[in-house]
């Protein structure tokens, strides 16, 4: 897989660190935000089939996060942003 | 050169002879013969001894679709087994021996499993040795392993070494056929051809990198494949080849496929094809008399081939009821007869085929003699890649094969494999019928017709189903030549038609890749670097033992004569305590923070507060991870207004960054912060003990105070040391001595050591390394890697006061729910043994007194423990309920090293509880 940083032009699967679902919210309360919200950002996940936004790190290049929209069934990946 | 060679013909170079040794006898090739086409000339037939049944094997293609000619190359270390004779190039002093025999490859004794072998059949090992269970790692695997399997693993690490490479191209084109040297001529920009043969196309224009010996084993997500280039009689041997293209041309041809008949294994038994091939390629008649077994056009091609280097035909025997006029033109031309509806029944021969039995098409039987019998049930296109490509394959009836299915944009493919000029003319024949002999489908693994018919017969009917119990295609061959002949027998056998039975997906890698290969270079010490303290030279020099410390290499202790470990860090120890030491903390994190809102991010990262942490002032933080657990700890210094330097645990340097920038570019990016890793950049030294101060006094340049008064506890500068050399003075300490933190540029390490060892000359000073330090840490109930285990809160820690109320910070709601405040949880206490002396171990249980040593009694672990030399044996735990049971006894249980001993509950701190030292 490659993905197509936008600071450092398409790179190797092998320079970026998968993390986490980007489409989970967090709080927009902080810490004031009751529990169930919390753990919805924290622990609660859709695994559904087709794109999907995830949270890249280019950790072996220019350390930027990477909001990467991927389908999951294909593997295409359909864009990439800046947080 | 004896017997088998043509007179010419073929690309070796007949100028060029090259010996070699199969089975200990000395051969003689030419330039550009694989040990196939070598033994062939050289009249060697029988090979190898079969997988299941020790049947004796022959030559059976001549090419990577081998399932038959497997051998072990090379000697001693170099072994590699089941390496197919068709694809491996011969070279002066090649070693190869046949595999899977016992004692020798004619008289093999297990070839007596051919005569129980109706008990081998299809799900044999499943239905047999069921019970008892204890007998299968004992009795059952170790006989089966012995009796099946096929070569034999060097059992040392392997001497060769191998490389990796990524190439980039536009066009990446699979296979150097006809086709698709076609191809790479006309595609526009930069192209790689890979073919798995060593013959380099001629006169290809320059924008085409040609990679012989290179099979494209794997294909990837956006444009990336996998190859595997052998490179024959050199180091190193193999190179995996990375190749990122815009678009693939896949022009892999098409694989012959077996007619199916008894004993259908026989050396002698060959692909049609390939008795061409060995003709063409290398000069070689692999027989002198050849039966010509067909059931469609694109085979007889062979006849004239074979008629024009004056190779003997027994005869043409085609399936098809009326044969067709070209083969009877050829057959004609040859002078040779056609048996049209006809079909081989058996092979007969004992090491070799000495003939064969035909049904004719009124059904009477005709024996025929011949040393060879050439089959062709037809083609395949090769599509091996395309069902990566997660392109189902498609039944095309017209010529009687799969086709690839819809590939995705940027693949194409091509030529044969497109199903495009194969099978002209072909009327299917899938199996002989039943018949008293053997007629094997997959000859690597010994899957015969029956072996399906039974699996169908037992309920295993889906394709998939009858792969996994018969193991048929399951070898390292994929069952290239197997498959399709399987699946029309399985569809034969459920009434349906081959697409209604489908076909099995095909998967990485095409074809066998050494993990080796796959390593490449980066094995032993070369699988991760190693990083090497800015002290290292000092260290070393000082007679330090290393340890590795994730990818670091640290000082672990500095023995003296007659020293141990032991011995050697407790002394360590007693010089801090009591005068003055040095070690190297440039391992930790340090991570600069700059900008008008550092502090404000600190108060987002940290649970503490920041905000009001004065200027020239260090403050401990912890830091927690969104679910509430504690994810690290470590000192932050605020050197300016908008200037902190971070320091975090070692271990979690790289995941703490990764955070923080999570944390500036995603959470919080409205705030103006900037930072970056200054942990390669700073070598700091720790310099502890009471007479700490008096050493530094000594190289710190005037007039920076170092009194109590002026730098106290927990003060921090930035200041020249040594006559202007630029540092760093942190007031820390994680012994719990009067200790001060010494940075300075990292090029300067070794010489600060140095002259730290000057300075403190007169007080004693002495090197200490890691296991000083972690005595020290366990002595001052300091939480370190074993304890911020992922699974800990800061209550777990006796940290929740560092929770501050008055702010928002990462964790802080979650942190707050009850379970994590639970008092019940394993909460961290000290253990002292009651006796004083008993040894107390990380990992022991921890148990109540009486109690049996049961899962459901454990209440707890030893986190960290230490032998420490003022008090004896000490140690950090998780304990249920810790704080509450100070004082109490407990069992300190540890099956594992025979540990059992009481136990005395304490606080953490074991050494200098209010501080005293630190403040000095």
């Amino acid at each position: 897989m490659r993905i197509p940083c936008p600071h450092c032009g398409p790179r190797g699967l092998d320079e970026f660190l998968y993390t986490q679902d980007a489409s989970a919210a967090r709080p927009k309360d902080g810490g004031a935000a009751p529990t169930e919200e919390w753990t919805d950002y924290v622990y609660m996940r859709e695994n559904a089939r087709g794109p999907r936004r995830e949270y890249w790190y280019h950790s072996a290049g220019c350390h930027a996060w990477l909001i990467v929209t991927r389908d999951v069934s294909s593997h295409e990946i359909l864009s990439v942003d800046l947080p | 050169m004896t017997g088998y060679r043509l007179p010419a013909g073929g690309s070796i170079d007949r100028n060029r002879l090259v010996t070699f040794r199969f089975d200990g006898k000395a051969f003689a090739g030419f330039g550009g013969d694989t040990l196939a086409s070598a033994l062939l000339a050289n009249g060697v037939r029988l090979v190898g001894r079969s997988f299941k049944y020790h049947r004796p094997r022959g030559i059976f293609s001549a090419g990577s679709e081998e399932p038959s000619a497997l051998v072990e190359l090379g000697l001693g270390a170099y072994r590699e087994p089941n390496t197919r004779a068709t694809m491996v190039e011969i070279f002066e002093g090649l070693t190869a021996n046949s595999q899977n025999r016992f004692p020798s490859l004619k008289y093999d004794l297990l070839s007596v499993n051919s005569l129980v072998s109706p008990f081998l059949a299809a799900g044999f090992y499943y239905k047999t040795f069921m019970w008892p269970a204890k007998f299968w790692e004992r009795v059952y695997e170790p006989l089966i392993r012995r009796a099946a399997g096929l070569g034999r693993n060097a059992g040392v690490p392997d001497p060769d070494s191998y490389e990796k490479n990524t190439e980039f191209c536009d066009v990446l084109v699979i296979g150097g056929g006809a086709d698709g040297v076609k191809a790479a001529r006309e595609a526009a920009g930069r192209v790689i051809l890979c073919d798995e043969n060593p013959l380099v196309p001629e006169g290809l224009p320059e924008n085409v990198l040609v990679l012989p010996r290179t099979t494209v084993f794997a294909v990837y997500d956006g444009g990336t494949y996998a190859a595997i280039t052998q490179l024959p009689a050199q180091t190193p041997r193999q190179r995996l080849v990375r190749i990122v293209a815009g678009r693939s041309v896949i022009a892999t041809g098409a694989l012959e496929r077996p007619l199916v008949f008894a004993n259908n294994d026989l050396p002698g038994v060959m692909l049609a094809g390939a008795v061409g091939d060995y003709i063409t390629r290398y000069g070689v008649a692999v027989g002198r008399n050849i039966l010509l077994a067909i059931n469609n056009d694109d085979a007889a091609a062979l006849i004239p081939l074979l008629a024009e280097n004056g190779i003997g035909i027994a005869g043409i025997v085609d399936t098809r009821r009326k044969s067709s006029d070209h083969v009877y033109a050829l057959a004609r031309e040859a002078g040779v007869a056609v048996f049209a509806g006809a079909g081989i029944i058996t092979a007969e021969g004992r090491l070799g085929v000495g003939g064969a039995k035909i049904r004719l098409h009124n059904g009477t039987m005709l024996r025929v003699a011949c040393d060879i019998i050439a089959s062709s049930g037809g083609f395949n296109p090769n599509i091996a890649l395309t069902s990566q490509f997660d392109a189902k394959p498609v039944w095309d009836e017209t010529i009687a094969a799969f086709t690839a299915g819809t590939l995705p944009p940027g693949a194409s493919i091509i030529g044969k494999a497109a199903g495009h000029g194969i099978n002209a003319n072909i009327a299917p024949h899938w199996h002989s019928g039943i018949t008293p002999g053997k007629s094997f489908v997959d000859l690597q693994n010994d899957v015969t017709v029956k072996d399906i018919q039974l699996a169908n017969q037992e309920g295993f009917s889906s394709v998939e189903h009858v792969k996994r119990y018969t193991t048929l295609g399951m070898a390292t061959d994929q069952g290239k030549t197997a498959n399709v002949n399987a699946l029309a027998i399985l569809a034969e056998a459920q009434g349906k038609s081959i697409p209604e039975t489908g076909t099995t997906r095909f998967r990485p890698p095409y074809s066998p890749v050494s993990l080796g290969a796959l390593a490449g270079a980066h094995k032993g010490k070369a699988f991760k670097p190693t990083r090497l303290a800015p002290t290292h030279e000092f260290s070393t020099a000082q007679g330090a033992t290393f340890i590795e410390t994730g990818m670091w290499l640290r000082a672990q202790y500095y023995p003296r004569p007659g020293e141990d470990w032991l011995a050697a860090a407790q002394r360590e120890v007693n010089t801090v305590r009591n005068s003055v030491g040095i070690c190297d903390v440039t391992t930790l994190g340090k991570i600069d923070i700059q900008g008008p809102d550092a502090a404000k991010f600190l108060e987002c990262v940290y649970t503490n507060s920041w905000t009001n942490l004065a200027i020239g002032r260090v403050r401990y933080g912890l830091m927690l991870r969104e679910d509430g657990f504690v994810m690290d700890d470590g000192t932050t210094a605020r050197l300016g207004a908008n200037h902190f330097v971070m320091t975090t645990t070692t271990a979690n340097a790289a995941k703490v960054m990764q955070h923080l920038e999570f944390c500036a570019q995603v959470l919080w990016p409205e705030l103006d912060v900037t930072f970056i890793s200054v942990t390669d950049q700073w070598a700091q030294i720790a310099v502890a003990g009471p007479q700490s101060r008096a050493t530094i006094s000594k190289i710190v340049d005037s007039p920076f105070d170092v009194t109590n008064e002026a730098f106290p506890y927990m003060g921090c500068a930035e200041l020249t040391i040594c006559g202007g050399t630029p540092a760093r003075l942190f007031r820390i300490s994680f012994s719990g001595e009067l200790a001060y933190e010494l940075a300075v540029p990292a090029r300067y390490g070794n010489a600060l050591a140095a002259k730290l060892m000057e300075a403190g000359a007169e007080y004693g000073i002495a090197p200490y390394g890691t296991e000083a330090l972690g005595i020290m840490r366990i002595e001052k109930g300091h939480a370190a890697g074993p304890e911020l285990n992922g699974q800990t809160t800061a209550h777990d820690l006796g940290l929740h006061k560092l929770l501050s109320k008055k702010k928002d910070f990462i964790g802080r709601a979650m942190a707050a729910r009850a379970a994590l405040t639970d008092p019940a949880r394993l909460t961290l206490v000290g253990l002292r043994p009651e006796d004083g002396t008993s040894i107390l171990r990380a990992g022991s249980h921890l148990l109540p007194i009486g109690a049996a040593a049961t899962a459901k009694n454990d209440q707890g672990h030893i986190t960290s423990a230490a032998r420490s030399p003022s008090l004896g044996p000490i140690a950090l735990a998780l304990l249920a309920n810790g704080p509450a049971r100070i004082g109490e006894k407990i069992r300190v249980y540890d099956p594992v090293r025979q540990g059992d001993c009481i136990a005395e509950i304490v606080a953490p701190i074991h050494y200098d509880s209010d501080g005293t030292r630190l403040h000095a």
